[in-house]
Order: structure tokens, then C-alpha cells, then sequence
């Protein structure tokens, strides 16, 4: 089993490798002029109002955190899924209970409105 | 005659042998897998040539224009066109951008893009590692994106490219749950993560079991590859180019390179869980077929996702997060848990195949008859609104 | 050629952690962190525990890395470099670090931790999903509740702010 690894470690070597290879030929190739115009931060053609920061809703957090809680649930279904033929009703059951543990936890969010946008 | 059969594997045998002639075990393997990694990591780049010319046409036929024709008969050198243009392209750094980050965020969405095909089957005992876990390290490596998309957009130091790399990422974020949970779904009728063994199991291909586990899925896929119609965050006309306005030349070409590479990876992967992946008639007997069936329903599911953008109208942010956890993640749920009490039916194979079938179908008619309810009840809201405006206005 | 892998491991992990704590940018920081869990998931695929790794880069990297990124923006200033390095107290902290450490280092090379002396079985992760629903079918729920008593926790105090 191993030896599958060392082909993915050799494939993300080389995955790695190719962009920063065709990167660097692309700096051999291109012209290289920079002037204060050029460089500065683009904003709809006009000079940079205000600081470069937005205000940070907690939205985002809130989307993140749901995701955390229905990331780490879906990693508990995969073995349960794998072994599901060896298992009797129980198993049925207890992902049942599981899944309706969550669902709960859904229900909550959108009543309390964590999945709207603004 | 024989050799031809099994024309790919017998070749790779021939040539282990003949380089274990002369090399230490160690270096044939490493020359193996060298070869196979150069192949796969190739991939990206082909799908980016061939893809691009194939979407301007298709998308250019469905406006009822002819798209490109210029370079090349039927302007199929379009695409290394562009290539060479950003080959040679001024690479602008903006002021102030945070330089290491800035130039690793492309490297490493491309490089998720190319490592996400060393566990597809492209035929028998064709696969680049057929993992134990297959299928979670397809969905573990579409998480490495999310992680560059946030460090090419905070790296910008511009702030349309910080808020578009914040919408894209909730949108990736709430997308995945369903995707992991349809996959999820599809382990469990197979009973194994490995790819593979996924394609071997399906003596029917269970798009015809599962329909609406394969609509979740593709939904999701194009959602995660953020195209039409999710693509909010790259429509020229809404926020720039979103995470990536401030790249240019070849920089900006990774991250193109990246979406058509995830695009046909997705297509691979849905001819993979849903298709049957390399399965077609003569396949059990001669395996070198197997890429060939493999190619031609990869290059289906392309065309239907293209066909998808070029019709649906775009949606509008939240529209798209709720559709995602209020519509999708219910959807998935009730199908796999479905799916689970079918399995556990003391009834052989292919009557339970029919019951998930049927299954499937009470869900997608629940999941439209609400949806019918609630677009019904947001139009009267708004119409009502709309009177009491009206209404304020002439009185 | 383990030795070797796991002497890469070690560096890109340790190297990771040590950035994370020398780095003047949060953000920077918390890239470094990403790498520190690579490494991490690497040591789980030595040790042939590969559900194990790809939970690691699923969950850790993919969600939870996400989570802390979006948990810096939402505190302000942390992009200021001018903030001095080491306030008056480093010498305090510095004493009780190195406590720490030589605690933690004797926990962990004079224990007799537990070693099984084969590798894991072919259908490990059948076998964890048995395990999850007969011998720790108990933990299995509790980790359902927990993350939904963690999902309305966040919920109730993100609300209250706005």
C-alpha cells in the first residue's frame, strides 16, 4: 500500500514542479517594465479609495463553522459506509439517530437564519 | 493478438521487465512512476487545450454564432494561441501584494487540479493509484483549492479580489457538503471508497439507480469548478474577476489551466460514480477499450455541462448558498439514508435497485413540488410589496 | 527510504509549527499552519493510518484552516508588523515555556506508551466502521451532539453581535 503513496508523493513532486518550471520560463520570456501606473491595485480603473481592508462579515464565520460540523459528519458516514454490509439493523439505526442529530442542528440554523445571506 | 487485447497494461508489463533488466527494483519503480506522474499531471493542460476550443464553439453554436475560426481549420490552434499570448504577457505584481504568497497560490491550485487524477480509472488496472480511500482523497484535494483561492485573493491586496475570494470560498464551503455526502451515497452502495472497485460494481450504472444522487452531484461539480451558473464571482460584469483580477500572463494562466483541468476532472469523476466509467460492451473481454469508452462519456458529460452554461440564467449569491444547504444537503441526507434502509431489504439486488430508483424519484418530486411552493410564495411577497408601494406612491 | 520520508516529515512539520510562531503576519501564520498539517497528514500515511491522513487534510485543511483564516479577518489589526515582537513579560514566559517543554519531554520519552508491532489490517477502515456503531456506538452519537451544541453555540454568539 505504500508504494501507491509514492506515487502520489512523486505525482504532487511533479505536480508542484510543473507550474513553478513553466512560471520560470515565462520570466525568461516576458518583458519586465514595471512603472507606479501599472502597479497600482486595480479599482474599476480609478486611484484606491479608503484602506485596503473591508469590514469582514460574520457571515462568512458563521458559513465556515456549519461547514466544519457537516465536514466532520460526512467523514463519520464514509467508514460506516464501507463496513455497512457486515452490519446488522443497528447500524441502520444508530447513523439514523446520527444524521437526525444534525439534521436538528440544520434546523436550527435556518430558523435562526445563520444560512442568510445578508 | 492477445497482446493487443490488454494493449496498455501488457505494454507497461513489457517495459518494467525490460527496464528490471538492467536497474535495481528501486530505480524501475521510480521510472515507473515518473512516467505515470508526467501523464497524469498532463491532463490539465490537455483538457485546457482541447476544452476551450470545444466550450467557445459549443457556447458560440447555443448564441447562434460560429465562435472561433480564424487560427487553424475550424480555429482549433485557438487555444495555443492564447497560450503563447500569456506565455509573454507583462507579469504586474501590484504594490505592496504579499509577494510569496501571491506567486504560490497559482502553483498550488494547479498543482490540486493535476494531483486530483492519480486515482481515476481510465480503464481496467488502469488507474495511477487505486487508493484506498479513493474517493475521500478526490474530495480532500478539492479542499487544497478552497485554501488557494483564499491566499491568491488576500495576497491581491485589492479588495474586490479579497470579497470575491470570500463569496467563492462560502460558496465552495457550502457546495462540498452535499458533493461529500452524494459520494458518500455512492460508497455505500458499493461498499467500498475505491475507484476502481466503484466501476467494477456497477453492472448497471447507477445514474439509472440513483438519478437524483447524479443531479446532486453534477450540481455540485459545477458549483465547486465555479462555472455558469454559479460563476457570480467571474462575471466581468459584477465583480471584476473576482480572487483573480490582479493576475496576468502566465500567472493568470494557471488558474485558467486549474478550472478546465477541475472541469474534466469533475466529468471523470461523475463517469466514474455514475457511468460506469470505463464499462462498455467488449470492455470485459478486451480491457483497451475500456479508455476508450472512458474518453467518449467524459467527453458527454463535458458537453452537458456546457450545454448548462450556455442556457441557465446565472444565479444571485444567496439565492445560491440557500439553494445549497436548504435544498441539496436535505436532498443528499434522505437519499443516502434511503439508500442505507434499501440496502438492508431482505430482497434480491435488483429489486432493491428499483426501490431506490423509485426512491429517488419521490425525492426529486418532494424536492420541486416545495420549491414550486416557495418560488410561488416569494412572488406573491414580492408583488405584495410592490402594491404597497404602489399604493404609498399614488396615495 | 522510510527513514528518509520521515525525516522530511519532520522538518516540514516542525519547520511549519516554528514559522507559525515566528511569523509577524497572523496570515502568514496561518499558511504555515496548512503546512505544519501536511506534514502531519504525511506521518499518518507512514504509518499506513491513510483514512486517517485524508481526514487529516479534509477536515483540518480543508475546513478547519478555513475557519481560523476566516476567524483572523474578523479581528482587526492583523496586518500590523510595528507592534514590537517581545513586550516586557518575555522573560517570564520565556522560564515557564521551557518548563513546559521539559515536561512534556519527559512525559513522552520515559512512558511506556503503548506500541502494537504490526501494521494495520488490510480493512482497517471496515473495521472502524464497525467499531463506531457496536464498541463506541456511545462516543459515536456524543460527537453528533457535540458538533451541534458547537454549531448553536457559534450561531447564538455571532447573532448577539449584530
Amino acid at each position: 500500500m505504500l508504494s501507491q503513496y509514492a506515487l502520489i508523493a512523486v505525482l504532487a513532486i511533479i505536480a508542484f514542479a510543473l507550474p513553478v518550471v513553466g512560471l520560470l520560463l515565462a520570466w525568461l520570456l516576458r518583458p519586465h517594465k514595471p512603472n507606479p501606473m501599472k502597479n497600482s491595485t486595480y479599482e474599476c480603473g480609478m486611484e484606491t479609495i479608503g484602506e485596503t481592508w473591508v469590514q469582514f462579515k460574520a457571515q462568512y464565520y458563521l458559513f465556515a463553522l456549519v461547514f466544519v460540523a457537516f465536514d466532520v459528519e460526512a467523514v463519520f458516514v464514509f467508514p460506516w459506509a464501507v463496513a455497512y454490509g457486515k452490519l446488522a439493523l443497528y447500524g441502520l439505526t444508530e447513523m439514523i439517530l446520527f444524521v437526525a442529530i444534525l439534521l436538528g442542528g440544520l434546523m436550527y440554523a435556518w430558523r435562526k437564519g445563520a444560512l442568510e445571506w445578508q | 493478438m492477445n497482446y493487443l487485447r490488454d494493449f496498455f497494461v501488457n505494454l507497461a508489463h513489457s517495459w518494467t521487465a525490460w527496464l528490471a533488466g538492467f536497474l535495481p527494483g528501486w530505480a524501475v519503480s521510480l521510472i515507473d512512476y515518473v512516467i505515470v506522474a508526467v501523464i497524469l499531471v498532463m491532463m490539465p493542460v490537455i483538457a485546457t487545450l482541447t476544452l476551450t476550443w470545444m466550450e467557445r464553439k459549443v457556447i458560440g453554436r447555443i448564441q447562434n454564432r460560429i465562435g472561433p475560426n480564424r487560427v487553424g481549420p475550424w480555429g482549433i490552434f485557438q487555444a495555443i494561441a492564447d497560450a503563447v499570448k500569456m506565455l509573454i504577457k507583462e507579469d504586474i505584481i501590484p504594490d505592496r501584494a504579499d509577494k510569496p504568497v501571491f506567486n504560490l497560490a497559482p502553483v498550488l491550485i494547479a498543482a490540486a487540479a493535476m494531483m486530483l487524477w492519480g486515482v481515476i480509472p481510465f480503464g481496467r488496472r488502469m488507474i495511477g493509484a487505486d487508493l484506498n480511500i479513493g474517493a475521500l482523497y478526490i474530495v480532500a484535494i478539492g479542499s487544497l483549492s478552497t485554501v488557494a483561492i483564499i491566499m491568491a485573493g488576500w495576497s491581491s491586496n485589492n479588495k474586490f479580489a479579497l470579497i470575491g475570494a470570500f463569496r467563492i470560498v462560502a460558496q465552495l464551503l457550502s457546495y462540498e457538503v452535499p458533493m461529500v455526502l452524494s459520494i458518500a451515497t455512492v460508497v455505500l452502495l458499493v461498499g467500498s471508497m475505491r475507484m476502481g472497485q466503484i466501476v467494477e460494481a456497477q453492472t448497471v450504472p447507477f445514474i439509472l439507480v440513483l438519478p437524483v444522487v447524479f443531479i446532486v452531484y453534477t450540481l455540485c461539480g459545477i458549483a465547486e469548478t465555479g462555472r455558469s451558473p454559479f460563476d457570480l464571482l467571474e462575471a466581468e460584469s459584477e465583480i471584476v474577476a473576482g480572487y483573480f483580477t490582479e493576475y496576468s500572463g502566465l500567472k493568470f494562466g494557471w488558474f485558467y489551466i486549474a478550472e478546465y483541468g477541475n472541469l474534466m476532472a469533475i466529468s471523470a469523476i461523475v463517469t466514474t460514480l455514475f457511468l460506469g466509467g470505463w464499462r462498455g460492451p467488449g470492455a470485459a473481454f478486451a480491457p483497451v477499450l475500456g479508455p476508450i469508452y472512458f474518453a467518449i462519456k467524459v467527453v458527454l458529460v463535458v458537453f452537458l455541462l456546457m450545454w448548462i452554461r450556455g442556457t441557465w440564467p446565472r444565479f444571485r449569491i444567496d439565492q445560491m448558498l440557500q439553494f445549497a444547504w436548504k435544498v441539496l444537503v436535505p436532498a443528499a441526507l434522505a437519499n443516502l439514508l434511503w439508500v442505507a434502509i434499501m440496502l438492508k431489504l431482505p430482497a434480491p439486488v435488483a429489486v432493491q435497485y428499483v426501490l431506490m430508483l423509485a426512491g429517488n424519484l419521490v425525492i426529486l418530486f418532494t424536492a420541486l413540488t416545495l420549491l414550486g411552493r416557495a418560488a410561488k410564495r416569494v412572488v406573491a411577497q414580492q408583488e405584495a410589496k410592490q402594491q404597497a408601494e404602489s399604493g404609498l406612491v399614488a396615495a | 527510504m522510510e527513514a528518509v520520508a520521515f525525516a522530511i516529515l519532520a522538518v516540514v512539520t516542525l519547520g511549519g509549527a516554528i514559522m507559525v510562531v515566528l511569523s509577524q503576519n497572523l496570515m502568514r501564520s496561518a499558511l504555515w499552519l496548512i503546512l505544519s498539517f501536511f506534514g502531519i497528514a504525511g506521518f499518518f500515511v507512514l504509518l499506513q493510518a491513510e483514512f486517517l491522513a485524508v481526514t487529516q487534510v479534509l477536515v483540518y485543511i480543508g475546513a478547519i484552516s478555513t475557519l481560523i483564516i476566516f476567524a483572523i479577518m474578523l479581528s482587526r489589526n492583523f496586518m500590523d508588523p510595528s507592534e514590537p515582537r517581545f513586550n516586557e513579560q518575555w522573560g517570564l514566559v520565556g522560564g515557564f515555556s521551557a518548563l513546559l517543554f521539559i515536561g512534556l519531554a519527559t512525559v513522552v520519552t520515559r512512558v511506556a506508551w503503548p506500541v502494537s508491532a504490526g501494521l494495520p489490517p488490510a480493512d482497517a477502515i471496515q473495521r472502524l466502521g464497525i467499531d463506531f456503531v457496536t464498541a463506541y456506538a456511545v462516543p459515536f452519537e456524543v460527537a453528533s451532539v457535540l458538533l451541534v451544541v458547537s454549531m448553536i453555540g457559534a450561531i447564538i454568539i455571532a447573532r448577539d453581535r449584530e
